[in-house]
């Protein structure tokens, strides 16, 4: 007997994953993406003719290590054109810092800085780790007697207890607090204050001195691995993902955009497209956002209430815009060496100047002097512009998605506020712009279609982790409705480009499929 | 001194204007009615409204409901209008059980459940007119049935205070109604509705109350309130009407076999430790619930349990003697602890010490007998018995008059 068809709605780097992950194993597998192109917020594309940029996410650092190598991705296709990045935390005068793992160089830093960073790398990087192990786990479900559950929950228990004494009170201590403190509590210098602070924040809804910034920075860096870029943009690791699920027998169509999850009684049937198209399918996976799966695809009318409201509180409102610039030449920052001008920049003065672009962001504004970071991939890559052309692409924070005035009134004044920002750091690079690209969260959510904008389909936090991702009884990438399953950054480990969550999800759907063929 | 002097229009609560806070309860729009009348002064509270235990002797207006009519001031209960395209399919995944059932003009009891298959109230659906629905329960609801619109074209508003009510139960309630001037009303079916006019307003007429009897609900807005009370009065004059508070009430409902919130269960709602509430099939109301329905609250959790099997078994005991089994626990003959009552007195109908329990499944099956452990105190001197109990399948009292139509005329 043939298995049941699946169908994964969604062609990012997490439906891709798991549709690889589920032909592998033998299942019948269709992807269907709304777009042109596969890749979802892990896309390569043009924004202005001979220009390409990596519209959303544009740095890789989490990549799943095992989806790396279980889907043999080298082989498929993906290089990449820089590699361990510094880091570069500009100064107005030039007087820059540069980081590069443990190691500090520029801006007149003090040996204590040196030691206490060395120090705050170590048990960052020991902290992450814990976390970076249960991103490989399915999430437990509390309260029940399941033994794999309770292995998984003793396994995470277990990580945290061999930190050994002093870590682990360490911890404890500081897993649910925010980075503003721990940062304080190590460091002097306001510009590796800011940078570190930076990192914790990007792409969240916190500022530093918000709860569970510095779970964010923990999370960040989980995926232990240095900032990278691909050859191509981020596309290419999308690319890769596409060719060995289609290698593995997965069928891909894009350009077919989901209107809706089919349901006969309590169970789904399979997806109708838009024009009416019906595909049935035993099994439907969703790598599209919980409020996208649920409220706009299958309707709140087929779910039960408390899980309604549950989908419904669920925070997800973007902050971060992206910025892309077409540039006539390579912008001159000041005080910036050349061979510096392409590794990651960060705006963010210290950690005060952080604290306060998130400011306005609590009041439904943008801020007035936002922080950013800017890479410029052309500098690597010459397929992404034309010779002696460069491509500019920075992550824009405080933007949020629901800003009082609305983003058709202040988008273009928020773009000339961040060009006025660049200018103080790179100044005439006004006057090199060919053509400005600014997504706001607004854009975000309808190119990307993320509910909110929001990178992680969801705000990372630990009340939205884990178990309680995308929401508790939902977090094992089930859904209350018989034959849907969730497999997008919205389930369990949550957003960046791991692909860890269509690796886990299409482990449970393999488990729940073998168990309904026992029965 | 009174609140209100007799003759004085009560307003209906204006929330505008915010006085509402000002007063922690509020005299419910039959107050300058009451108020006299209630010779104990017994004010008891329900919900955020004053509402009498008793006017003058619970026992009397216990026995006015037997055997003449009683009025009950219903004006507290909760009330919510549910209209729009999709009233029938919200309430169908509100409700356990299939709502299209209740036609127009027709009213049906309910029960609605948290996702966990909990019951968290149960109430009547009057279908008032096609698509147009209003929800009655003992507790507040709002912000469950607001949650409960995430997806329909449905509009929910509350008219707990828009609505001035009155239950009229007893064997003369009939011929009360009809001598108040309410033509054909011996023509209603029970859990119908009619309208009639009334002093140049709508009177909306239920057949439909909480005693297990014959009996009206009769529904008004509120400036029409003290009229409606001063009518039915005038009416029920000769026919031995009283007012009844909520002790009578208790009585009336234990006999009749019906679960009240916060006696037979706790609203899932309001419950924080796990496992104090109840399911529909540990209410004995397995008959509300409708698998046949692809979704509603409940139904996935409800499954299970109907796999899995249930904890509890809610029991008519008809137990020895006259000592009522408040708050008693019930064993086996062998002295287990199976179980509690939750409701219990001497039924004066049905001349027997009678109870509501809940048992731990699978006890609980009819004709099985129980011990109820009683306590009671004469002059401060305490008394224990363990008294007999067995389960009746039947109910305790239910005279042919409450189906009857037309009613006898009294």
């Amino acid at each position: 007997m043939r298995a049941r068809p699946i169908v994964i709605i969604g062609a990012g780097h997490n439906g891709l994953t798991c549709s690889a992950y589920l032909a592998k194993a033998g299942q019948q597998v269709t992807v269907v993406e709304a777009s042109g192109q596969v890749g979802g917020a892990a896309v390569t594309r043009e924004f202005t003719p001979g220009y390409r940029v990596s519209a959303g996410a544009h740095l890789l650092y989490m990549l799943d290590k095992n989806v790396r190598k279980e889907l043999s991705l080298e082989s498929a296709g993906l290089s990449f054109s820089q590699l361990d990045m510094k880091t570069v935390a500009l100064a107005e005068d030039g007087n820059h810092l540069v980081i590069s793992g443990e190691s500090l160089h520029g801006a007149d830093i003090t040996d204590s800085d040196q030691t206490a960073m060395k120090e705050y790398q170590r048990f960052m990087t020991r902290f992450a780790a814990v976390i970076g192990r249960a991103h490989n786990r399915i999430p437990p479900r509390v309260g029940t007697k399941n033994r794999s559950d309770l292995l998984t929950m003793a396994k995470t228990a277990l990580d945290i207890r061999m930190l050994g004494r002093d870590d682990m009170r360490e911890f404890l201590r500081i897993a649910g607090i925010n980075i503003y403190d721990i940062l304080q509590e190590h460091f002097e210098h306001p510009l590796l204050k800011g940078a570190l602070a930076l990192d914790a924040v990007l792409g969240t809804n916190l500022g530093p001195r918000s709860n569970n910034s510095l779970f964010t920075a923990l999370h960040r860096r989980s995926g232990l691995q240095g900032m990278a870029m691909p050859k191509g943009g981020m596309g290419a690791v999308s690319d890769a993902l596409a060719t060995a699920a289609r290698k593995h027998g997965a069928s891909i169509r894009t350009s077919a955009t989901v209107a809706r999850i089919l349901m006969e009684g309590d169970r789904v049937t399979g997806v109708e497209l838009q024009g009416g198209e019906k595909i049935s399918a035993g099994t439907v996976i969703s790598s599209a956002d919980p409020k996208t799966t649920f409220f706009g695809l299958l309707g709140a009318r087929n779910l039960e209430a408390g899980f309604v409201r549950k989908i419904h509180n669920i925070r997800m409102l973007g902050t971060t815009a992206k910025l892309h610039l077409a540039l006539d030449g390579l912008p001159a920052f000041k005080g910036l060496e050349r061979g510096l001008l392409g590794e990651r920049l960060l705006i963010a003065a210290d950690i005060e100047y952080v604290e306060h672009a998130f400011n306005h962001a609590k009041y439904g504004e943008h801020s007035s002097r936002p922080v950013a970071e800017i890479t410029i991939p052309s500098l690597h890559d010459d397929s992404l512009a034309p010779a002696g052309k460069h491509v500019l692409s920075a992550v824009v924070q405080y933007a949020p998605y629901q800003l009082k005035k609305g983003w058709s009134t202040e988008k273009a004044g928020f773009t000339d506020l961040v060009i006025d920002l660049l200018e103080q750091y790179a100044p005439g690079i006004r006057r090199q712009i060919i053509h400005r690209e600014m997504l706001t969260p607004v854009d975000i959510e309808r190119e990307f279609r993320i509910t909110g904008g929001h990178w992680h389909h969801g705000e990372l936090a630990m009340d939205q982790y884990l178990m309680l991702r995308p929401v508790p009884h939902s977090a094992q990438y089930l859904s209350p409705v018989n034959g849907l399953f969730l497999c997008g950054a919205g389930s369990h480990p949550g957003g960046g480009v791991m692909g860890s969550a269509g690796r886990n999800a299409a482990r449970a759907v393999l488990s729940v499929i073998k168990a309904g063929k026992r029965a | 001194m009174s609140l209100f002097s007799k003759n004085e229009t009560i307003k209906p609560i204006d929330f505008s204007s915010k006085a509402h806070y000002r007063t922690k309860a509020f005299p419910s729009p039959f107050y300058s009615r009451q108020e006299p009348l209630n010779v104990l002064k017994e004010w008891g509270r329900w919900a955020d409204y004053l509402s009498p235990h008793a006017y003058h002797c619970s026992s009397m207006e216990y026995f006015a409901a037997r055997n003449a009519c009683a009025v009950f001031d219903l004006t507290p209960m909760s009330k919510y209008r549910i209209s729009g395209n999709d009233a029938l399919a919200y309430l169908n995944r509100l409700m356990t059980r299939q709502v299209g059932k209740i036609k127009p003009g027709r009213v049906g009891y309910c029960v609605w459940c948290t996702d966990a298959g909990q019951v968290i109230d149960d109430g009547t659906i009057f279908h008032i007119r096609a698509g147009e629905y209003r929800l009655c329960s003992q507790e507040r609801h709002l912000d469950w049935l607001l949650t409960n619109t995430m997806g329909f074209d449905v509009s929910v508003t509350e008219e707990t205070h828009q609505v001035a009510a009155l239950a009229l139960q007893g064997p003369t309630s009939c011929a009360t109604l009809r001598e108040m001037g309410l033509a054909g009303i011996e023509n209603m079916k029970p859990f119908g509705i009619a309208h009639f006019s009334f002093a140049g307003t709508q009177l909306m007429v239920s057949r439909t109350g909480f005693t297990g009897d014959l009996g009206y609900e009769l529904w008004i807005d509120p400036q029409h309130a003290g009229l409606l009370w001063d009518r039915l009065f005038a009416a029920g004059s000769s026919r031995g009407i009283q007012p009844m508070g909520d002790e009578a009430l208790a009585m009336l409902r234990v006999e009749a076999g019906f679960i009240q919130a916060g006696h037979e269960f706790m609203p899932a709602h309001q419950t924080v430790r796990t496992g104090h509430t109840r399911s529909p099939f540990e209410l004995g109301l397995s008959w509300l619930v409708d698998f046949s329905k692809p979704n509603f609250n409940g139904r996935k959790a409800l499954l299970a349990e109907q796999q899995r099997g249930h904890r509890y078994n809610l029991v008519k005991l008809d137990i020895d003697g006259n000592k009522p089994a408040n708050n008693s626990y019930v064993f086996t003959s062998r002295k287990k602890l199976v179980g509690t009552v939750t409701s219990a007195l001497w039924s004066p109908s049905a001349k027997a010490s009678i109870a509501l329990a809940s048992l731990q499944a699978p006890y609980g099956k009819p004709g099985e007998e129980f011990l109820v452990e009683i306590y009671y105190q004469k002059e401060l001197k305490w008394s224990r018995v363990m008294a007999t109990a067995h389960v009746i399948s039947g109910v305790f009292y239910a005279p042919p008059r409450k189906r009857l139509t037309p009613p006898a005329d009294y």
